[in-house]
């Protein structure tokens, strides 16, 4: 014994600063506890047994969901006059990524959490200029029509006021038509607009439209920014998506597709748009985001929390979780309980 | 809090409850955890009459 | 040789101190007490049914891991054309539903023990942080499906990403990138947080009873 030197003789605890003296909040060692033979490798086995023979089971029984993505010929084909009027809008720059902000472009400042421009300070790192690069640069690419490349041709030399004012008039003509049915628009001062906007109607539903869309720049595609912004622009994205209970409004953060199981997870992040005064702010998704970060640093950080720390103290469902060992262990009064008004050591139950 | 509303069409099956509205689907996994819970909690455990052997850990 | 052995022995824990590999081999051997990463006996108060939800998260973790490693296999658009392939996605969605009912029941469990106590608050920590990160991996599966959902997905998330200035470096409507972090980046983070959380618990042991006193 004497040749064995300290460091062997360490009492095999875990090994932090002075960790043999009881923690503040009083919980003795749970190595100074009464133990029985347990196999913990065994118990593992079993769970990812019974774990993988659920899944199995769930996915032989309920299979997994696919609704195929919308293509822009889809889109042409099923809802032609909400292609017409999209790209009208992008070169009348009223479409929702036109007039977005950053990080696509600078129409406007975005939302703010309170007093603090974070959207603004993402700043412009995906430029994207809708007008020119989702419906003006595809079209003029594959252009062999004389037509439509005399209408770029004056739309490209006209000054950008009166682009928006010709984009603008066909805009609210379409708008005011039967179903928005280009063919029952009245004659107007509308430029190149209307044969610009027909020719991108062609170009996608011959399906070439999501070539010219690529923002990778290159032979390998990869990236959809500039497909997903024009899809979103338009109304008929949205419409499937509602009608499959999708929508923000309709909790559809949790849900999913047919009757497949969704995120149940992401209960709160969705409840807050569905009640004011969310639902009807400019700033909502800055807010929302803003207000399950404080959560989710309370969650994380509720050791430290008083109050919600002493949350299972006041409510004690553990004296059902460990209603064994309160019986054979009944408390016993301690021989120096703290006077009524001294501070009990610092911490949670 | 208006009446219960159970929307089906090809969309799923939904429940409409007010401000609430939740698909069949998750409400049947919700209820299943807080089921799966409480049993956990209530159903008793093999071990516990236990061979305690007064052994301590060290 | 009994100079030779003093000599070898005060320049040996000398040397001991200034070597890195015998430094990090002594706080290795004692993050864990010893006997206690693999234990073959548990505190008599470990009895009740809610303490095997934190192994069957584990265990759901593992089937995740493996079920999307066979969707890489096949890369990021066979399950649409194969149905093999769509039934291991069917595995790979089962096992997340599985991981997250799992996880939220062990929360659940954790919450009413206050097993934050005995100074097991990192414990609590990376397991709180490791459920913050899987809901953000499972979020860039969705976006990774290349269907009608990781479009419709994509074009929500953007708006709560960009409106607090996120969204300018990560963008949910590239795909590309997307799926790399849902395969490499986030997975790993993950492993490392599980990691983290399991070890502490073997160093710790599971917290005993409220109120309990040591025998």
């Amino acid at each position: 014994m004497s040749t064995v030197t300290p460091a062997q003789q360490r009492i095999p605890r875990p090994r932090t600063g002075g960790s043999y003296s009881t923690p503040r909040d009083g919980t003795p060692d749970s190595h100074g506890f009464a133990t029985r033979p347990y196999d913990l490798v065994k118990e593992f086995v079993i769970a990812l047994v019974v774990v993988t023979l659920a899944t199995v089971g769930l996915s032989l029984v309920f299979s997994s969901p696919d609704e195929k993505a919308i293509s822009m010929r889809d889109w042409a084909i099923a809802a032609p006059n909400d292609v017409v009027a999209t790209a009208t809008g992008e070169l009348a720059g009223t479409t929702t990524s036109a007039t977005y902000g950053p990080p696509y472009n600078t129409a406007s400042d975005g939302q703010k959490l309170g007093p603090l421009p974070l959207q603004k300070w993402g700043g412009v790192r995906i430029p994207v200029d809708s007008a020119r690069d989702l419906v003006v640069t595809p079209l003029s690419t594959g252009a062999s029509d004389p037509a439509l490349r005399a209408a770029l041709g004056i739309w490209n030399s006209t000054p950008a006021a009166r682009q928006t004012a010709w984009a603008t008039a066909y805009a609210d003509a379409l708008a005011k038509a039967p179903d928005g049915d280009p063919a029952k628009v009245p004659t107007g001062d509308y430029g190149p607009v209307p044969r610009m906007a027909g020719s991108f109607l062609t170009l996608a539903r011959g399906g070439g439209l999501e070539g010219e869309l690529t923002s990778s720049g290159n032979f390998y595609g990869g990236d959809q920014t500039r497909s997903l912004l024009l899809l979103s622009d338009g109304a008929f994205l949205e419409d499937q998506a509602r009608a499959r209970h999708l929508g923000g409004d309709q909790w559809g953060m949790m849900n999913e597709t047919g009757n497949y199981p969704g995120q149940p997870w992401m209960w709160l992040y969705t409840f807050w748009y569905q009640i004011e005064p969310f639902s009807s702010s400019d700033n909502a998704d800055a807010l929302v985001w803003g207000l399950m970060m404080v959560l989710s640093a309370a969650l994380v950080l509720l050791p430290f929390i008083p109050g919600l720390r002493s949350i299972p103290r006041w409510i004690p469902v553990h004296r059902l979780i460990w209603r064994d060992y309160y019986r054979r262990h009944p408390a016993t009064p301690t021989p120096a309980a703290p006077a009524a008004g001294s501070a009990p050591p610092p911490g949670p139950a | 809090m208006g009446a219960l509303n159970l929307t089906a069409d090809s969309a799923g099956s939904y429940l409409d409850w007010g401000v609430i509205q939740i698909s069949i689907t998750n409400l049947l996994i919700i209820a299943g955890m807080v089921v799966l819970f409480v049993l956990a909690i209530l159903l008793p455990f093999p071990h516990a009459q236990g061979d305690e052997a007064g052994e301590k850990d060290s | 040789m009994t100079a030779r052995t003093t000599d070898t022995t005060t320049t040996g824990r000398a040397a001991d101190e200034r070597n890195w590999t015998v430094r990090l081999r002594t706080r290795l051997e004692h993050t864990v007490p010893p006997g206690q990463a693999l234990p073959d006996r548990q505190p008599v108060y470990v009895a009740s049914w809610i303490y095997v939800f934190g192994v069957l998260t584990l265990a759901a973790f593992l089937v995740i891991l493996a079920s999307g490693g066979i969707l890489a296999i096949g890369g990021a658009q066979w399950w649409h054309t194969s149905g093999t392939g769509h039934f291991v996605n069917s595995l790979h969605l089962w096992s997340v539903e599985l991981f997250f009912a799992f996880m939220v029941i062990h929360l659940w469990g954790k919450f009413w023990m206050a097993a934050w106590r005995g100074r097991r608050a990192l414990t609590w920590i990376t397991g709180a942080v490791a459920f913050l990160g899987s809901i953000g991996t499972a979020f860039t599966g969705y976006l990774t499906q290349s269907n009608f959902d990781s479009q419709w997905i994509a074009g929500q998330a953007k708006d709560g990403l960009n409106a607090v200035g996120i969204g300018a470096y990560f963008n949910v409507l590239n795909p590309g990138q997307m799926l790399l972090w849902h395969v490499a980046l986030l997975p790993f983070v993950l492993g490392v947080l599980v990691v983290a959380h399991i070890v502490l618990v073997r160093r710790h042991g599971v917290v005993p009873p409220i109120d309990a006193t040591e025998e």
